[in-house]
């Protein structure tokens, strides 16, 4: 095979004959919209990515306009002709990795990032311990140490200011059990995937998740050999790490019979739902995946349909709902979150003028392209600020922050919070409807 | 760099004028065949630039391409001879409602969708409705003369504009008609330019032409078991005094397509259907519904489905808007197009188009606006397929060829751009191309406005591969 059929092949080639170029996926694409051309766009791109496929373009030509991608799959949406973008992205991000096209700050950005915050063996407990440390002496001190500002800005003192409080690593193994039995039977048997971010960031959140499941009748258990999703490395085009940590997922979950693997992370819920796409038709792994696949549920999905229930706490708020696009444009989930919200007495839900336009948070978008992803959560927060919420509800820890720092940048830290599902769920004080 | 890159980037915002390859390869296409790669891409903002723009060009002699949002099917923006692409779809939006006049004035980057939902909020209309209109720039609906559904009651984009601010190929800014329903002041411009495809100026504002917004609509779905019946069933409607909004066609390949793809209850051994929209008074719909399916059932209609719902209605109309994506499965690569025929001769060119199919071997499905003629025979193939293109290039050919000598047209509501360009003259012959011709060389002396289009060059062919 010609260097050429190789790229080709890698880039999924044959998948950008999908698209008959209609253009439909132009008003659905934030960076189209922020950044104003068509290089940003997704019809653009897939056309690029033809083009470098017929050698008529570089790697590096398509490097940009595939970085600035948000992947927020808004466009497989409205895509008529069901063309298969995340593949096309996926392949494109694994050829400019490979081909070492991308710049030196990019990289060094991205190495830190996954080397430091992604998961090593032993992520559950050494990340959360690394983000809290990370907090305690100064994000951007670290930061400094590795003389990452000077590469590139990293604007990590922005995020800082939003993050929450963090349990020390001490109260975390005091709070969380491996298996939580029930004494009447359980109505399903469910297996919790934290999530990195979620898991360290926002533990309690997680706390909270789990107190849900329990209420509802679940019984719970986190498989202690589970790892990161993958996503943000297939995102970056580390497709190979990504597989390996899709296989150490299917095994760690596959030591006991679970109805539901539960996670509460539109992002990481997109991923473990389409591990059958990293392995071969017809292979056992791709068997396995597909039997993994088929259990992953988002927490909203898990609560209503297991037993229903009863909010009793009135919660007297004006909210506002973001949803994950990963929840929306890849799990397809979209009703669930907003029945919950609604069956909470005294809330006021008011609903975005466009939900499903992208936070600009997108994994680490808004750490490697910070002005980029400020243009697209300013258009977001402008929606926001137009319904006047005083709480902004989101079901994904990368949007969280994300909305946090929004908020904070427009000044109404004081009037705004935003918090997850989960968390607005337990403040309504639920209990099962039998009870 | 060339010295008109460099001038222009004077005049220019810098962030305006685009020169990497990459933003020049993602305005290299549009929705239909064929890539070409422009030198420069300048998204201009304002009548200025326009103008700026086009003085540098005039000078340089170099070749300007407006393009809206790229969704146009039949080559219109695409810069053939290279030159400067124009981005008219980062022009700052202006949307000015004058509900009393029943007008609206627009700025060419507003999306059509856009304007009508904007009337509705004024208990008005405008009234084409392309089903690209959720994407597509009313600059570009006005280059090329947009139809859509409605067309068959409310006519196309040309019918419902009453004035224009463009800027000349010399870099002049003119207005043409006003803002009155009446005008018949002078030649009118205003039509001279709505469909020119951008080859006589490059139209910057437009004030349009609004319409009450009818109260209510009826659908109804009938099926049929002969093709003829359901061409018989349009026109006799159409004579009946009743005048629907609609009135689309699927045959039974789309009608397969769809229920592959997407299971909507279509009747799967119908030979065709028809799906009606009325609008009016609820009171009229009531009647015209009831005078409809009498005369359904006196054609022998298989039989008529009324959906008593608006969701029940909204789930026919999904089935007909599903065609375009369900068809795609069949084979990648569409080649859409709208060849129109007085509507008696519906029949005759879907017998045509089977005769087509079977000596060019190609796949060949027909849908489309039925009631005002318009059809979409689309051929499916797979570009990479070179022979199988060729093949489909050659039936393309012979399509125009019956649409003609049916006495209708190449182009109900895509426009001719690049595709339909070579078989204009077969059409409206050597001195009525002339005629064009000498319009075109007196508004544009240096041939700068969008070449290649409307008009063939010499030897030009219909070509869907990618050499």
């Amino acid at each position: 095979m010609s260097d050429l059929q190789t790229l080709s092949q890698k880039l999924n080639y044959d998948k950008t004959f999908d698209c008959v170029q209609c253009g439909y996926c132009l008003p659905a694409c934030p960076t189209y919209e922020t950044m104003e051309r068509e290089t940003h766009s997704p019809r653009g791109r897939i056309n690029l990515v033809k083009m470098v496929a017929e050698g008529k373009a570089s790697v590096e030509d398509l490097q940009e306009p595939i970085e600035k991608c948000l992947g927020c799959m808004a466009c497989t949406t409205v895509c008529p002709t069901n063309v298969q973008y995340g593949e096309i992205l996926e392949g494109a991000m694994g050829v400019i990795d490979e081909y070492e096209a991308k710049s030196t700050s990019q990289r060094v950005t991205e190495d830190f990032l996954y080397d430091s915050f992604f998961p090593s063996s032993k992520w559950m407990n050494t990340l959360g311990h690394a983000t809290w440390l990370y907090q305690k002496s100064g994000l951007q001190k670290v930061a400094q140490t590795f003389q990452l500002t000077k590469i590139a800005p990293l604007h990590l003192d922005q995020f800082e200011k939003v993050l929450p409080d963090l349990p020390s690593p001490k109260r975390r193994k005091e709070q969380r059990a491996k298996r939580y039995i029930r004494k009447r039977p359980a109505t399903a048997k469910v297996a919790f995937f934290p999530g990195c971010i979620m898991d360290s960031v926002f533990y309690e959140s997680n706390q909270k998740t789990i107190e849900l499941l329990l209420r509802s009748g679940a019984e719970v258990v986190l498989p202690e050999a589970q790892t990161c999703c993958g996503a943000l490395h297939a995102h970056s085009g580390k497709i190979d790490t990504s597989i390996e940590l899709a296989k150490q997922n299917i095994e760690a979950f596959e030591e006991e019979k679970f109805d539901y693997i539960v996670n509460n992370a539109g992002g990481c819920g997109a991923r473990l739902i389409e591990y059958h796409h990293l392995f071969e038709k017809g292979t056992r792994w791709h068997e396995r995946a597909l039997a993994f696949v088929a259990k992953v549920k988002d927490i909203s999905e898990v609560l209503t349909g297991l037993d229903e229930l009863v909010f009793n706490q009135p919660v007297n708020r004006t909210i506002t709902y973001q949803p994950s696009c990963h929840m929306t444009n890849v799990q397809g989930v979209t009703e669930a979150p907003i029945q919950l919200i609604r069956n909470i007495p005294g809330i006021e839900l008011k609903e975005l003028e466009r939900p499903n336009f992208c936070c600009g948070s997108a994994g680490i978008y808004n750490i490697v392209n910070y002005e980029d992803s400020m243009d697209i959560l300013d258009v977001k927060m402008k929606d926001v600020c137009g319904v006047e919420p005083d709480g902004i509800v989101t079901s994904n820890p990368g949007c969280l922050l994300q909305m946090k720092l929004g908020v904070e940048r427009e000044g109404k830290s004081d009037q705004i919070d935003s918090i997850h599902l989960v968390d607005l769920l337990m403040e309504a004080n639920p209990e099962p409807a039998w009870k | 760099m060339e010295q008109w890159i460099e001038l222009l980037k004077q005049v220019i915002p810098s962030k305006q004028v685009l020169t990497d390859l990459s933003d020049r390869y993602s305005y290299s296409f549009d929705a239909s065949f064929g890539e070409h790669l422009p030198e420069a891409v300048v998204q201009a903002k304002s009548n200025e630039e326009v103008m700026e723009v086009l003085k540098i060009a005039n000078e340089y002699r170099i070749p300007v391409y407006p393009r809206g949002q790229g969704t146009c099917l039949s080559g219109g923006p695409l810069p053939v001879h290279g030159g400067i692409l124009l981005d008219m779809s980062q022009w700052p939006e202006r949307l000015e409602m004058s509900p009393d006049d029943l007008t609206v004035t627009v700025s060419p980057s507003v999306l059509t969708g856009n304007i009508n939902k904007e009337a509705e909020k004024h208990g008005l209309m405008y009234a084409p409705d392309p089903s690209s209109a959720h994407v597509a720039t009313i600059g570009g609906n006005l280059a090329e003369n947009s139809g859509g559904p409605r067309g068959l009651k409310y006519g196309v984009t040309k019918d419902h504009v009453i004035g224009l601010k463009v800027i000349t190929p010399e870099g002049e800014l003119i207005r043409t008609g006003g803002n009155t329903i009446k005008n018949v002041t002078g030649y009118d411009l205003t039509k001279l330019i709505v469909g020119s495809e951008g080859t006589l100026g490059v139209i910057t504002e437009a004030t349009l032409k609004l319409l009450p917004k009818p109260p209510a609509v009826q659908t109804l779905m009938v099926s049929f078991d002969e093709v003829r019946k359901a061409a018989e069933a349009i026109s006799r409607t159409l004579t009946s005094g009743i005048l629907p909004s609609k009135m689309e066609f699927m045959d039974q390949a789309c009608i397969e397509a769809v229920e592959n793809f997407q299971p909507a209850g279509l009747p799967v051994d119908a030979a065709a259907i028809v799906i009606i929209e009325l609008d009016g008074h609820p009171e009229t719909l009531k009647i015209e519904r009831r005078l409809i399916e009498e005369i359904m059932e006196n054609i022998g209609a298989r039989g008529t489905v009324v959906p008593e719902t608006s969701e029940e209605a909204e789930k026919i109309w999904h089935a007909r808007k599903q065609v375009s994506p369900a068809i795609a499965k069949i084979k990648p690569t569409k080649v859409s197009e709208d060849a129109t025929v007085p509507r008696s001769k519906i029949p005759d060119l879907i017998d045509r188009l089977q005769v087509i199919k079977e000596k060019h071997n190609v796949e060949v499905v027909v849908f489309g606006h039925a009631g005002d003629g318009n059809l979409h025979p689309n051929i499916l193939c797979d570009k990479r397929d070179q022979e199988e293109m060729k093949r489909a290039e050659l039936a393309v050919e012979e399509l125009f060829e019956a649409a003609v000598e049916l006495g209708g047209t190449l182009s109900g509501e895509h426009g001719i751009g690049t595709m339909k360009a070579p078989f204009m003259e077969m059409e409206v012959g050597e001195i009525g191309i002339d005629m064009m011709k000498r319009i075109k060389e007196a508004w544009d002396p240096n041939g700068i406005m969008n070449p290649g289009k409307i008009f063939a060059e010499k030897g030009q062919k219909l070509v869907l591969r990618n050499e």
